[in-house]
């Protein structure tokens, strides 16, 4: 069977995969992912542009001047100097020509690893759109929101039953933030038993924002070490379990692409000593359908919404962290929820209904328009979609491993989900490392996949394809890393060069740390 | 694919999951539709939200409009389909653009450093006391109750687990904080000051003095402002003694999405570079010497730090941040300003219809484009308009329930939106 096209509708992949080069070192002269140099703007900063007078935006003329009881003191003095002065058309210009610069997925393949970029969906961007929603003023009476409001309901249920969870909260700004209030209900589930306690259990291959959000709520992090096969074993977990540990973090698959097949007993033997299980669930793209936390032990998982369900990344958000638990921790969600009188829905905003409450993590309500996008890939989905997103996700990056694992080295063979961890053992004694593959992949018109971490790999390649993506990109992504492996052995100081075929070179991160600039100044 | 794999069939493929940890049925989901369906389904939804008239409500979430050309531009897949720039070669047009914001948010504010965004202005606010806290040393935190009770609410939230506490300082009759209780309150344990700029109630608060007695004490003052199309009339806050502001930039080219997703802004003095929270872009060159950009300082953060990390954000609101930078890109220097006069007089036709149907400003303190009146009772009028389909305001009840003033307050704004008719069809339709 052929992954036909992702769940949703085709990805061509822009060319026909080219064969590799077959001469030594030199780069086809169109990249594998079909990446040329293309024509590419310079372009200034928007600040130094523009002429004197000019402006982008039309508005009518203030029908009065200034309140006078403004005290001249508190008024700007200086004239918003440095702001540009731009017409409507060059500042058009200017965001489209930097747009020609970035790699998103709408441009080519892009398998960041735990970062799932799988295709997001243009049906989620026109109805997030949709005046009735975008529009919509958080403190609008319940009567004139019953639309948004019946969506968050028909959400947090849905995210409750994909978790096998009893109750979700939305309100988690991003995955980040869902940890932190995961966080909170553990504590605050642990005070109202009248000790908090102490410390957080966390696997070493775990994302950074473990231990940083179990440091914010005030827990010591005790790492704990994987087998051999990548897995957390239950004689680790019980080693280091003992009444003064409030939670363990663990993330299934974890993110070598592992399934944790010992979290139920390790979550019993948590249970035991009265902990709780916290999933992070950066992952669950890998279970859809297929599996769900909540059956396997967790208490509390979040959800990051630009993963599992595609809304899209933004170059840094917004996200979306929802966070399902179990009945235990219900009490203690943060507010608002949206519960349903007769045919009638309302926000729970008063901690009065809800006294156990954590209290509130962000104005208003959570990131609404993510809501709705999430909602509508989880009606076009179906349950049947659903699942064929977790299939589909694990037999891509199955396939992947299967293509490359001659070229490239595995440092564990155990079997992996929906991404899988590489590293550059087979490369490193031509002086080739991580980075110089990653940069390649790029002037063959690839995004790389997530290099150097997890932690637990000397020199990773992380590599998660999605659903979403063809069998002819996933090969043509295949032969450059091939050419890349073959180059590697050939030519390697040509690929310290790499990128060659970008606007811009390799960057210099040093500098840039040592010697801050941080803005445009302005003479 | 599965022959290159070994494996028979596609559930080979979850064999590593444990029989009894599969799900052997289906999702308890609504059924699949198709495309057609699925945008009537959503259609019917969004009928269900009335939002035929501008919202007379801001309270934290703003109605403007948003040009054209910045969701136009938003909707380029290059920008929307990215991750993280962590390819820094690959994302030169949204590093560039992080770099452009921060220079947008140090103008207005006059603060040296910026970040490359928060989830939204109460955590903002909430980082920017944990801030303080690593600063000084100190552990407790003043913040004014005119401070917009939402982000208060967040503050409390994260500070939770820590020993810090919290003190609350009124605000007097005028809608100001009241700075003999303030400085009654700043002493040497005070890491930090938080002050509404303009406050929750729309009053331009006494940021200058409360700054001063802060300083006095070697606490760092916060300035907190939800609307920031106010700094383009206001003194920036770095200007009047702030070290760090911050807030809600979803005035600029975001709109009201229910309340969510919005820039929070996060501007502080270099001195504090070290412990901002957050991305931060930076200038740099590549190997042939040419300008371009990376994230920069990441020795702050949670996947270089884990434990000791500043924060542990990492996706913030990258794209929101985008589309304040393009408004703020067309409005430039004169249509900054233009807009900013343009709220203020819509605020005093406001006032002037209001007072005109009999209803009087609760607050004497100055204003920019949002204040308080007494309709009576509050609550009765928002659901009198919600028959009408608008938006009246916040009753600021829900706040501050005990205050003498509090039933009849009605807490509403105005911005270009809202036009000199349709601000006389509103204060009609509450009169009448």
């Amino acid at each position: 069977m052929a992954n036909p096209t992702g769940w949703k509708p085709t990805m061509n992949p822009g060319v026909d995969a080219p064969k590799a080069p077959e001469a030594a070192g030199a780069p086809a002269p169109t990249g594998l992912g079909g990446a040329t140099r293309g024509l590419v703007h310079e372009e200034k900063l928007v600040f130094e542009q523009g002429s004197p007078g000019r402006c982008g935006v039309s508005l009518p003329r203030p029908e009065r001047g200034l309140d006078p009881a403004l005290p001249a003191a508190l008024l700007r003095g200086d004239g918003l100097a440095g702001l540009p002065e731009l017409s409507e058309l060059e500042v058009v210009r200017h965001f489209t020509h930097l747009s020609t610069w970035n790699h998103g997925i709408d441009t080519g393949f892009y398998p960041l690893g735990s970062c799932t970029m799988k295709y997001n969906p243009k049906s989620s961007e026109a109805v997030a759109r949709l005046p009735g929603f975008a529009d919509l003023h958080p403190l609008a009476p319940a009567e004139l929101c019953q639309g948004a409001l019946e969506l968050m309901y028909g959400l947090e249920r849905a995210l409750s039953e994909i978790a096998g969870m009893d109750a979700t909260t939305l309100t988690p700004a991003a995955g980040a933030q869902g940890e932190l209030c995961g966080l909170m209900l553990i504590r605050a589930y642990h005070t109202a038993r009248g000790n908090p306690r102490k410390k957080v259990l966390i696997p070493d291959t775990a994302h950074g924002t473990n231990p940083a959000t179990s440091a914010l709520n005030g827990y010591a992090v005790v790492q704990l070490a994987s087998g051999p096969d990548g897995r957390l074993h239950p004689e680790a977990v019980a080693a280091a379990m003992d009444e003064d540990v409030a939670a363990i973090m663990i993330t299934n698959p974890n993110t070598l692409g592992v399934f944790e097949r010992h979290v139920a007993e390790i979550a019993e033997i948590v249970h035991a000593k009265g902990g709780l299980v916290y999933g992070d669930g950066a992952n669950m793209n890998a279970l859809l359908g297929v599996a769900r936390p909540g059956d396997m032990g967790f208490d509390v998982m979040q959800y990051n919404l630009h993963k599992t369900f595609a809304t899209p990344h933004g170059g840094g958000g917004p996200g979306s962290g929802p966070v399902a638990v179990k009945k235990v921790l219900e009490p203690f969600l943060p507010l608002p929820v949206v519960v349903k009188d007769g045919t009638e829905y309302r926000l729970v905003t008063d901690p009065a209904e809800r006294p156990a409450t954590i209290g509130k993590l962000r104005e208003f309500w959570g990131n609404f328009a993510m809501f709705v996008r999430a909602w509508a890939l989880v009606r076009e989905w179906g349950p049947e979609g659903a699942r064929a997103t977790g299939e589909l996700a694990v037999l891509n990056a199955s396939y992947l491993r299967a293509r490359l694992r001659e070229a490239y080295h595995l440092p564990y063979e155990t079997e992996s989900l929906h991404e899988v961890v590489f590293d550059d053992r087979n490369q490193k004694a031509a002086g080739v490392v991580t980075m110089d593959v990653a940069k390649r992949l790029i002037d063959h018109g690839f995004h790389p996949p997530t290099i150097y971490f997890p932690l637990v790999v000397q020199g990773a390649l992380m590599i998660e394809p999605t659903e979403t993506e063809s069998k002819e990109t996933l090969d043509a992504f295949a032969e450059a890393m091939l050419a890349i492996a073959e180059e590697a052995r050939r030519d390697p100081d040509a690929l310290h060069a790499a990128p060659v075929r970008p606007f811009r070179a390799r960057l210099d991160e040093t500098r840039a740390a040592r010697r801050p600039v941080l803005r445009w100044r302005p003479g | 694919m599965l022959e290159t794999i070994g494996a028979k069939s596609i559930s080979d493929l979850h064999a590593s999951i444990p029989e009894p940890l599969r799900l052997s049925r289906p999702l308890d989901l609504p059924p699949a539709l198709d495309e057609i369906a699925l945008l009537a389904e959503l259609r019917r939804l969004a009928a269900r939200n009335d939002t035929r008239h501008p919202p007379f409500a801001g309270a934290g979430a703003y109605p403007h409009h948003v040009p054209p050309a910045v969701d136009q531009l938003l909707l380029r897949g290059e920008f929307f389909t990215a991750y993280t720039p962590y390819q820094p070669e690959v994302s030169q047009g949204t590093l560039q653009a992080l770099f452009e914001w921060q220079t947008f948010i140090c103008l207005l504010t006059s603060l040296e450093v910026a970040n490359a965004s928060m989830y939204d202005g109460a955590s903002a606010a909430a980082e920017a006391a944990l801030l303080a806290g690593r600063v000084t040393g100190r552990r407790k935190v003043v913040v004014s109750a005119a401070v917009h009770p939402e982000y208060r609410k967040v503050l409390a939230t994260y500070l939770r687990s820590t020993d810090d506490a919290i003190i609350t300082v009124p605000f007097g009759p005028d809608g100001r904080t009241d700075l003999d209780a303030l400085a009654r309150a700043v002493d040497g344990d005070t890491a930090c000051v938080l002050v509404g700029y303009p406050n929750f109630l729309g009053v331009v608060d006494a940021l200058p003095e409360a700054a001063a007695l802060a300083r006095k004490a070697g606490a760092l003052t916060i300035a907190v402002t939800a609307e920031a199309v106010a700094l383009g009339l206001l003194a920036p806050p770095g200007a009047l003694g702030a070290d760090v502001a911050v807030g809600s930039a979803q005035s600029f080219g975001n709109p009201l999405t229910f309340g969510g997703p919005a820039p929070g802004f996060f501007a502080a003095r270099e001195a504090h570079l070290r412990q901002l929270p957050g991305r931060i872009a930076g200038e740099t060159v590549d190997r042939h010497g040419r300008r371009g950009f990376v994230l920069t300082l990441s020795t702050r953060e949670q996947h270089i730090r884990r434990e000791k990390a500043t924060s542990n954000i990492c996706t913030n609101a990258g794209l929101c941040a985008l589309a304040a930078t393009i408004h703020l890109s067309l409005l430039g220097r004169r249509g900054l300003d233009q807009l900013a006069r343009l709220n203020h007089a819509r605020l005093q036709l406001l006032r002037d219809a209001l007072g005109r149907a009999g209803f009087a400003p609760v607050f004497s303190g100055p204003v920019f484009n949002e204040q308080a009146f007494d309709v009576g009772d509050a609550e009765a009028a928002v659901a009198k308009l919600a028959r009408r389909g608008i938006v009246a305001g916040a009753p600021l009840a829900r706040w501050y329930p005990d205050r003498p003033w509090a039933k009849g307050a009605l807490l509403c704004c105005a911005t270009e939106l809202h036009s000199p008719e349709l601000i006389e069809l509103f204060a009609r339709a509450l009169r009448d």
